[in-house]
């Protein structure tokens, strides 16, 4: 099935990072990315990596799903390690032609893949964690000050949590359209790309018929319920920060602190 | 031989995932080539994905769905042929229409099925009949016809494959009582005429009734029941339980027999108690005139 897509899931629970207050989410994530990149030695980078495993194992998610959501992403991985790899300065371990090694090549391809990595899993564990109406509603809040330039931030939420919510509604709605042309025969698996362009025809067209269709309904509902943008709303869940916010803000202040320690006092592995 | 047959069939979602979800399971029965088997179940009791796995779209993640005897998951990619003998008709299916005129629309499976152009406009033009369409509703756009003309449209386009057994999801739902009574109409005689083997899921215990010879009950991905029509509405306590209903007719009926008249259990339709109820009437009556000259 298509919806075996496991980047942007949300996995309900009741784990202390289910419970972080979704604004505090977004910015310890925005940290996290800023730390991760602040590594110069090992031993930060390590300090980063493990509380990002740490944190991982503490939403009580399968960690089979975070591998899942790295699967997608491990041509990239290669890819800028590879790169990286021949693109080292200093004395060549191994040469070919214009190709070489050096032991900071080895050294930047390893620090690469280990930054991407934890990059992925930090931001696995906030999709995981966090619903998307908690999530879009997060940056409403956090994109507030935008306000001031007059960009209408609470119409860009409500259009992201619409587009969220529908997702997985068209998802599935593909899916029920593809199955109902697979039972009048249309063969969707084989054949040169050209065929197969043309096979998804029988698909696209009733989906984007769908979709308008939907949207439709979706404008006059919210038309007869008097939406008239964000001007004056109230919210029926407010957000509140915690115990377990303030936790976890000394927490990343602690891990910040090692960092910068590890950083300043032993040698830097890459420049 | 059973034209279909399933053995300990079971279907898992979602496997390995907080959200898995187990949504038939060991199911087994046989039907035989000619039956008119209504499937009935509530929501979320797996007929749906039941069905679905008949012709080929979902593959069981245990057990076999035999298809005159031959399990059709022994050869993956001739796949696309069995779905050519079992129709499948979605709930909804109007939303699967896309091609210019109703007529292409209608082609689409025949010309997968790489017929010729004579013998495919002999299917298209056999389908519209059958669910009543006219030869001027055949070059519309699809997206131009009424509700109930797109429903028949898009059964027309798995008629017109010209199945050995047909599956309709709820094809009635959404539709107006007339529309109801003339579609389930057209499918009986469909039935009748081309004695092929039809499974009709449903909610509406009145049109199984109308149309079924034999009724499958689901019930929490397990197969119930599988009976003729009047066996099972005879359970009619055992249904309740599952959240099922009788038809409104078969219950009176049952009302009357449990107050001491002697009528039959497995009443159906109305015009089967009518036929039960009138003498008893005139019995009656007879009983107070003689009650009166004394």
């Amino acid at each position: 099935m298509i919806s075996d897509i496991a980047i942007g899931q949300f996995f309900p629970g009741k784990s202390p990072v289910h419970r972080l207050d979704p604004r505090m989410k977004v910015l310890l994530l925005i940290g996290y990315i800023v730390f991760i990149f602040i590594t110069f030695n090992y031993f930060a980078l390590g300090l980063m990596a493990l509380s990002v495993l740490a944190i991982v194992l503490m939403t009580k998610i399968p960690v089979k799903m975070y591998v899942k959501g790295l699967k997608a992403i491990i041509f990239i991985v290669l890819f800028t390690s590879v790169l990286n790899l021949f693109y080292g300065t200093g004395t060549p371990l191994w040469q070919w032609g214009f190709l070489k090694i050096t032991l900071a090549g080895i050294n930047n391809a390893i620090f690469i893949s280990i930054r991407i990595v934890s990059l992925i899993l930090i931001s696995c564990v906030l999709t995981f964690t966090t619903s998307p109406t908690d999530l879009t509603d997060a940056l409403e809040r956090l994109m507030k000050p935008l306000n001031f330039f007059h960009i209408k931030v609470h119409e860009i939420a409500m259009m992201m949590t619409i587009a969220l919510r529908f997702v997985p509604t068209l998802l599935e709605e593909t899916d029920k359209i593809m199955n109902a042309q697979k039972a009048r025969g249309a063969d969707m698996e084989t054949g040169n790309l050209l065929t197969r362009v043309k096979a998804l025809i029988p698909v696209l067209i009733p989906l984007f018929v769908s979709a308008f269709r939907r949207a439709y309904d979706l404008a006059v509902a919210m038309e007869c319920r008097c939406y008239q943008g964000g001007g004056g709303r109230t919210r029926m869940k407010t957000l509140h920060m915690g115990k377990t916010d303030v936790m976890a803000v000394v927490f990343t202040l602690l891990l910040l602190t090692g960092v910068i320690l590890c950083n300043t006092l032993l040698p830097a592995t890459i420049r | 031989m059973s034209i279909i047959e399933t053995q300990n069939l079971k279907l898992v979602y979602g496997a390995d995932t907080p959200f898995e979800k187990t949504a038939v399971d060991d199911v087994s029965f046989k039907i035989e080539e000619g039956d008119f088997v209504g499937v009935i179940g509530h929501t979320g009791s797996g007929k749906s994905t039941l069905v679905q796995m008949l012709n080929g779209l979902i593959k069981p993640t245990q057990g076999k769905v035999l298809l005159n005897g031959i399990d059709i998951w022994k050869e993956p990619k001739k796949i696309r042929k069995i779905r050519f003998k079992v129709g499948m008709v979605f709930q909804y299916p109007e939303y699967q229409l896309f091609e210019e005129t109703v007529a292409k629309d209608i082609a689409f499976g025949p010309k997968n099925m790489g017929l010729n152009d004579e013998e495919i406009k002999q299917r298209v033009t056999g389908a519209a009949r059958f669910v009543g369409l006219n030869n001027e509703l055949l070059l519309k756009s699809p997206f131009d016809l009424s509700g109930g003309e797109k429903r028949r449209a898009a059964i027309a386009g798995v008629i017109a494959m010209d199945p050995d057994v047909l599956i309709l999801d709820e094809p009635t739902a959404g539709l107006d009582p007339n529309g109801r009574d003339v579609l389930l109409a057209e499918i009986a005689q469909y039935h009748k005429t081309r004695k092929n083997t039809v499974l009709l899921v449903s909610h509406s215990m009145e049109d199984i009734a109308k149309t079924a010879d034999k009724i499958l009950v689901m019930n929490k991905s397990h197969m119930v029941m599988l009976d003729t029509t009047q066996n099972v509405f005879s359970k009619g306590e055992q249904l309740t339980k599952m959240g099922l209903k009788i038809p409104q007719i078969t219950q009176i009926m049952m009302n009357i027999k449990n107050t001491g008249y002697p009528v039959s259990s497995g009443v159906l339709t109305v015009e089967q108690a009518l036929k039960q109820l009138l003498p008893l009437l005139t019995n009656e009556k007879n009983i107070k005139q003689k009650r009166g000259s004394k």
